[in-house]
């Protein structure tokens, strides 16, 4: 019996895989005499697209009523409760996914990939916060971000952090984003959405790694207030931009300032600038000798930055799956023997020639040529502009917030005794 | 106090210059992304006829269990008894006995319909989406059994962890109205 089976199965197998019948099926449905009746493969639809666009609803309404409590009614109350709404909701419910700092590399890869057409939630998840912010400040940030409520709601002593480090800390955003944009560009990967530290809270299920950076974002977030939202995120770049120029930004009074310095404490992300000492600053020497050897120094940021990303290029590539496993099969060729290499065996299975993978290895190497001097050049530019900042003094009278780091999370206001 | 106004104004004047273009670019890059958006939503589903059936869809997926799952067209199914995709093959005897069983969670049902046929059914909640019955389906009877990503249990990632890892690019973007590859009928692999 035993034999005969493996005579079958060797016939078969031969019969079939060798001889190339694939049009026909091996062995014909058969025809029932029992009345038996076939059952149907299931397939259960996918999450419905009304909903997707009761998301985009959604958001447009926790945007406006973020906007509306840290503007209008000044209700620092309003602001928290709304982000436990969107921690339960984006985060628990949605488990974190769709979300508009992902977003960022749906809209950079339909530029890229012209086989890549971005679907208007997506769209509309990256669009529609940045347009509020360039109207009211990062209300987003306060009240319609998974990512910023979970960490808001575990700040127990926050520590004020030195000004160099917190700008210095400031310039990973920036890194993060030109790397997520050069993966997303190249086809590569979608980093912000691999490294997300809360997506696995959210889902309640993670690789154990994921689960320990996620855990410790937190931990930190009890003494360094939002440690992801303002050392990390990708998107508070963009965000941070638009809310620079934004046209309405929350103040932290309502009527005018009387310099009682109890807000400066209040601010957990050290966003709030204090009134300039004048004296000060002529007393240091700071002026425009100095602005102008910062603004001199610029074109070599960016032409060093530009060098660093030529030369990193090759390092940066080899997160594409394609351009690792050409390197792989060229620097070690007797991997092919290797049968437990599941890339090198379905590679060499497919029969595509190895002409063909190095080729296409070369054309995403080359798009990681341009792409890592433009981020390199990109980055370049930002530390000098960041350098250039620290000797540009605004006059200001008042104790205000930074409107770049301002959060809008209303705390400041609450401590506030100026009454309308 | 003049001059002070001067250089408020000449301060906002700059401010509302950037927030323009600000605005500007915003809406240019919102723009062209529109003229290529769909209205449709993007799943990720497997192409069955380009799965080489690795086993990593079981290990990848962000869900444990993967939202993989091997699904069954029973219009292929050759309801065998010999069945490559049941039973081990160095099975003892063509029967259910676990010992005989391919399926590491026993996840596939074998139900007696007529002299000699048997049809195989996948329960789904055991279902682990290893690809080990796939494989031998495919290799020795008409590939009946193929792996989908079911999509009630996907999470719809923005980008697909078992994607990534897929090595023969077998995982895409596909619009959510066509949500699946269900191998309908035999002739649908255009490369054979």
């Amino acid at each position: 019996m035993k034999k005969l089976k493996y005579i079958l199965f060797t016939f078969y197998f031969l019969l079939f895989t060798f001889t190339l019948i694939a049009q026909q099926q091996r062995f014909p449905k058969p025809e029932f005499e029992s009345g038996y009746e076939q059952p149907d493969t299931v397939t259960p639809e996918p999450r419905a697209l009304a909903l997707e666009y009761f998301d985009v609803l959604v958001l447009i309404l926790v945007l406006s009523l973020a906007t509306w409590f840290a503007l209008k009614t000044r209700s620092r109350q309003g602001v928290l409760w709304l982000s436990v709404f969107t921690l339960i909701y984006f985060g628990f419910y949605r488990n974190g996914c769709i979300c508009s700092i992902g977003a960022i590399q749906n809209v950079t890869l339909s530029f890229a990939d012209p086989t890549y057409a971005i679907s208007l939630t997506a769209l509309l998840f990256f669009i529609l916060p940045l347009a509020f912010t360039l109207f009211f400040g990062r209300t987003f940030c306060a009240g319609a971000c998974p990512l910023g409520a979970i960490q808001d709601l575990v700040i127990i002593k926050p520590i004020s952090l030195p000004k160099w480090l917190n700008k210095t800390l400031g310039l990973i955003p920036y890194l993060y984003i030109s790397l997520a944009v050069l993966f997303a560009a190249t086809g590569t990967d979608f980093i912000i959405c691999r490294y997300d530290p809360f997506v696995g809270i959210f889902r309640m299920d993670a690789k154990f790694l994921m689960v320990v950076l996620g855990v410790s974002f937190l931990l930190m977030g009890m003494f360094v207030a939002r440690p992801y939202c303002r050392f990390f995120c990708p998107y508070s770049v963009l965000l941070s931009w638009m809310s620079r120029f934004s046209k309405w930004h929350l103040t932290i009074t309502p009527a005018a300032c009387i310099q009682c310095k109890l807000c400066t404490n209040s601010c957990p992300f050290d966003a709030i600038d204090f009134p300039t000492n004048e004296k000060e600053v002529v007393k240091s020497g700071l002026g425009t000798k100095r602005f102008l050897a910062y603004a001199v120094l610029i074109p070599i940021w960016v032409a060093a930055g530009v060098f660093v990303g030529e030369r990193s290029h090759t390092f940066l590539s080899k997160a594409n799956p394609d351009v690792f496993l050409a390197e792989l099969l060229i620097s070690n060729p007797e991997i092919k023997n290797d049968p437990d290499n599941l890339d090198v065996q379905t590679f060499l299975a497919s029969g595509k020639t190895m002409e063909t993978l190095v080729q296409e290895a070369e054309v995403i190497r080359g798009k990681f040529y341009v792409g890592s001097m433009i981020a390199g050049g990109f980055m370049g530019l930002v530390i000098g502009m960041t350098l250039l900042n620290t000797v540009v003094f605004r006059k200001r009278q008042d104790y205000v917030p930074h409107k770049g780091n301002c959060l809008s999370c209303a705390r400041c206001m609450d401590y506030c005794p100026v009454e309308k | 106090m003049e001059n002070n106004s001067k250089s408020k104004n000449r301060r906002e004047f700059i401010q509302s210059g950037v927030r323009l273009s600000l605005a500007l670019a915003l809406g240019g890059v919102g723009g062209l992304a529109l003229s290529k958006v769909i209205e449709d939503d993007w799943v990720w589903q497997i192409d069955p006829f380009e799965c080489t059936q690795c086993g990593r869809c079981a290990t990848d997926c962000v869900m444990s269990p993967s939202a993989v799952k091997c699904v069954h067209a029973y219009d292929l199914c050759g309801y065998c008894d010999l069945c490559g995709g049941y039973l081990k093959p160095d099975a003892n005897a063509l029967s259910t006995a676990a010992e005989n069983q391919l399926c590491p969670t026993a996840a596939i049902e074998r139900k007696f319909i007529e002299e000699p046929y048997f049809e195989y059914h996948i329960i789904e909640d055991l279902c682990i989406g290893c690809a080990k019955c796939v494989k031998g389906c495919t290799s020795f009877g008409n590939g009946s059994l193929h792996l989908q990503i079911i999509h009630d249990i996907c999470l719809n990632c923005n980008e697909c962890s078992i994607a990534r890892v897929c090595p023969s690019d077998a995982i895409k973007r596909v619009p959510a109205s066509e949500a699946y590859k269900v191998k309908g009928d035999f002739t649908n692999n255009p490369e054979s």
